[in-house]
């Protein structure tokens, strides 16, 4: 198997080191190797932040991504920070609120991350775990039973029903996306 | 997925490796990229006997460090580029009241507050020089999560064989990485602990060296009285104005680190044996190396790989005897020129030596080293 490189972008305090945290222990479970980094301004809240995951069979030297086959953007600013390093064919998935200039080549995935997470589930806080069920829906990056694994795992007790919801919604809004 | 293959973070690794090495003492003020090793030691460590502190500052993290060893506990503490400029004093007081301490260096980007969430390979030199006066100095380098497990017990081993402080360098992406680890059993660990006195507490002499040069040192409470100081000693620990004792101390204190290299030095190299170019590169650079190394021999480029893992003492020898059979070697460092200047003093008689730097708070990509290398084939 190649080595798949996945960069999760959006607003600190969004979730996605957590998000990239559970990507690369699900790849672990199904067998793999995983490696997660971050990158981070010093707020606690807001500014871009960035979470990378590379999978690979192979033992997994350089840790960081070096040419993007997944980009996740949950925001604007996000997005224009970090898109470079896109693969030609990379797969952009983005929430609704991105907007991508008309050169833009990838296949792009637009669908309301944001909005699910807080307006249908009532909770932003799950909104890591739907763009979660989104990119693993897009990509099958790993198999369904390693991410719920994996979620459960490491969210607080007394939530895993709110986010095994909140992963089916993200698979949902990725199908309809994909149908587009 | 077993208990013992896991995702595990670089800093965490350091702490899981300082348990099983033994560690019954932290003292630390949390700082950025180190802070999860200070995290998790309080989580982990009331559960297993052990104490944790949170100082007031980075200097008090390192003394209450150094106080707690000599009562007999394996101790530790983590800081990055501004807490290590603060525990410097400390680390030579270590140095010659020769107490075991393992002391951590996330590094970040610098000078002073510098780039805090930014990785860098800034300190290197200060690990070696920081301290004022002649010292001994062991500093270890990971280069993966695993390694910083591994480095860590091999730290505090080294700790309480030599009796002295013992550096591990680390840098914010090895600190913060996270990536598969499968942890040893505890039966496949090597376990140094400090040779104890065993005579009777009035022939005690705290100071007086076994054949090695390292005293056996007595933990403070168990009935050997002795006096502890910075100030030039002899064997007893009292202050000695004695040019005679002074120069013995200081030269017995270098001889320790001096006359055990072979003990002590370890190193990595990857495809040197045909190799017409080498990459000199530690910590996550090395990751970049091998990265680059993978796409020159695609390429028909021989390159290999040298990396010191323990950074100092210098893997002088081995290096001196590669840079004889290649064409040159390629330093690549986050920072503007530290190790390789260890480098061109040992090899440029040999081989042609070429520095890629970079400080910009990024990682060295493998595309810069690869880059590098076309440019002066």
């Amino acid at each position: 198997m190649e080595k798949h490189e996945v960069r999760l972008s959006g607003s600190g305090g969004q979730g996605l080191l957590l998000a990239g945290i559970i990507l690369a222990e699900a790849a672990i479970l199904d067998g793999k190797n995983a490696v997660q980094t971050q990158s981070y301004g010093p707020e606690a809240r807001g500014g871009a932040s960035k979470s990378e995951v590379l999978i690979s069979e192979d033992v997994i030297d350089f840790p960081k991504v070096r040419v993007c086959d997944v980009l996740l953007s949950l925001t604007q600013k996000s997005y224009e920070q970090y898109n470079h390093g896109l693969k030609e064919d990379g797969i952009l998935i983005l929430d609704s609120s991105v907007t991508v200039d008309a050169s833009v080549k990838n296949r792009i995935f637009s669908m309301p991350i944001i909005e699910t997470a807080a307006k249908v589930l009532g909770k932003p806080m799950v909104t890591n775990i739907v763009a979660l069920g989104a990119i693993v829906e897009v990509t099958k990056l790993v198999s369904d039973a390693s991410l719920e694994a994996a979620v459960l795992s490491r969210v607080p007790k007394g939530t895993e029903e709110l986010n095994k919801r909140a992963l089916s919604l993200g698979y949902e809004i990725a199908r309809q996306s994909m149908n587009k | 997925m077993s208990n013992k293959v896991r995702l595990m973070q670089g800093n965490e690794a350091c702490v899981e490796g300082a348990i099983a090495a033994g560690m019954k003492f932290y003292a630390g003020y949390p700082i950025t990229p180190s802070t999860e090793i200070a995290e998790i030691s309080a989580e982990r460590l009331p559960r297993i006997g052990g104490k944790f502190i949170q100082m007031e500052d980075e200097i008090a993290g390192i003394a209450a460090a150094i106080g707690a060893s000599l009562t007999g506990a394996k101790t530790m503490t983590a800081t990055s580029g501004p807490g290590f400029s603060l525990k410097q004093e400390n680390i030579g007081y270590a140095c010659i009241a020769e107490i075991p301490v393992v002391v951590v260096n996330v590094q970040r980007g610098g000078p002073s507050t510098g780039q805090p969430t930014s990785p860098a390979q800034g300190d290197m030199m200060q690990a070696k020089w920081g301290t004022h006066g002649d010292h001994p100095v062991i500093a270890l380098c990971p280069s993966s999560v695993r390694e910083t497990f591994d480095l860590t017990i091999r730290a505090f081993n080294l700790a309480e064989k030599y009796r002295m402080p013992v550096l591990l360098m680390m840098d914010e992406v090895i600190g913060h990485m996270r990536e598969k680890i499968e942890i040893p059993n505890a039966s496949e660990i090597e376990i140094v602990d400090r040779k104890r006195p065993s005579c009777p507490a009035e022939d005690y002499l705290p100071f007086k060296p076994e054949a090695n040069l390292v005293p056996l040192m007595a933990d403070f409470g168990a009935g050997y009285r002795y006096h502890v100081t910075g100030l030039v000693h002899d064997e007893t620990g009292f202050p000695s104005n004695s040019t005679d004792i002074a120069d013995k101390l200081i030269r017995r204190l270098v001889d320790k680190v001096e006359l055990n290299k072979e003990d002590i030095i370890t190193w990595e190299e990857e495809n040197t044996e045909d190799a017409d170019i080498i990459i000199f590169a530690y910590g996550c650079v090395a990751r970049a190396a091998k990265t680059a190394i993978k796409i020159l021999r695609e390429k028909g480029i021989k390159v290999g790989l040298f990396r010191p893992i323990t950074v100092w003492p210098f893997p002088e020898e081995r290096l001196i005897e590669l840079s004889k059979s290649v064409k040159t070697i390629i330093a690549p460092e986050m920072n503007l020129g530290q190790m390789v200047l260890e480098v061109e003093r040992l090899c440029n008689k040999h081989t042609k030596i070429e520095r890629l730097n970079k400080v910009n708070g990024e990682i060295i990509y493998p595309e810069e080293i690869v880059a590098k290398i076309e440019e002066v084939l």
